[in-house]
């Protein structure tokens, strides 16, 4: 039975392993974002977070010039999806009111 | 919980400092490097965590006492929340940036790589959110750490 079990383990980790192993082979080559499926496209990876210039209507775009912050998360969580953050911020309240609530020092 | 032994407490005392620049260092520069005030505060209570487990709870809580920390925390969420209603306030919209290229400081536009006084409102919300996680998750584990203390000396 527990032979069984091991030649279980051992299969589902082979597969679960190739998986794996294919999956970092086509993940996307270091450094050089404009690589799509192996082909150079126009577009860059730049273009889409940070923001760049349209060239149509020759205005900037993005989340650069809509925040005025360069890192473009800080930028989603404290500006976009700022009230995503007034939640986990609650959260954090309440583990720590909780937890001093539990663990609080009582008066013999 | 006592304390370590004096190799511990040593090499602690001295890493103590650069934990916590390297996290004030994350809050600070949020805006512009990955990082922001939770993972900043999240490192700055780990150090102090380190002290902790160092130095004993009962060291430690005769030092700082876990009312003050949660003054603190109540301060960092007060902030955090004042200053989207200052943004409901003066800009119109909850959470609107409304300091950027109008006031005095951290008024600048980002163009390409920036400086550090840039991004309006989001670097307050870092240290005032830093300043509630490094409070909230050292009360935490002081608590816990100075109950099971108390437990141990009973017995």
């Amino acid at each position: 039975m527990k032979s069984v079990r091991n030649i279980v383990a051992v299969v589902f980790f082979a597969i679960v392993g190739m998986f794996l192993i294919f999956s970092a082979l086509m993940v996307h080559p270091f450094g050089n974002p404009n690589l799509v499926d192996g082909e150079e496209v126009e577009t860059k990876m730049d273009d889409h977070i940070i923001g760049g210039i349209n060239e149509t209507t020759g205005k900037p775009y993005g989340a650069q010039t809509e925040t005025g912050a360069d890192n473009a998360v800080t930028s989603v969580v404290f500006d976009y999806r700022g009230f995503d953050t007034l939640g986990e911020a609650t959260v954090l309240f309440t583990a720590v009111a909780g937890v001093m609530l539990l663990f609080r020092r009582r008066k013999k | 919980m006592n304390g370590m032994s004096r190799i511990v407490k040593t090499v602690s005392s001295f890493a103590f400092p650069f934990v916590l620049i390297y996290g004030f260092y994350i809050i600070a520069h949020g805006h512009l490097t990955p990082g922001g005030g939770f993972q900043g505060g999240a490192v700055v209570a780990s150090g102090c965590a380190m002290i902790l487990v160092a130095y004993g709870s009962i060291w430690t809580m005769e030092r700082i006492k876990e009312k003050d920390l949660s003054i603190f925390e109540s301060l960092g969420a007060i902030g955090f929340i004042g200053l989207a209603f200052f943004g409901l306030i003066f800009g119109g919209y909850f959470f609107k940036n409304y300091i950027l290229e109008k006031g005095f400081f951290f008024n600048e536009m980002a163009i390409g790589a920036s400086n550090i006084n840039t991004a309006g409102v989001i670097p307050l919300m870092n240290f005032a959110v830093g300043l509630k996680v490094m409070a909230g998750l050292f009360a935490i584990v002081l608590v816990m750490a100075y109950a099971s203390s108390k437990k141990e000396e009973d017995k």
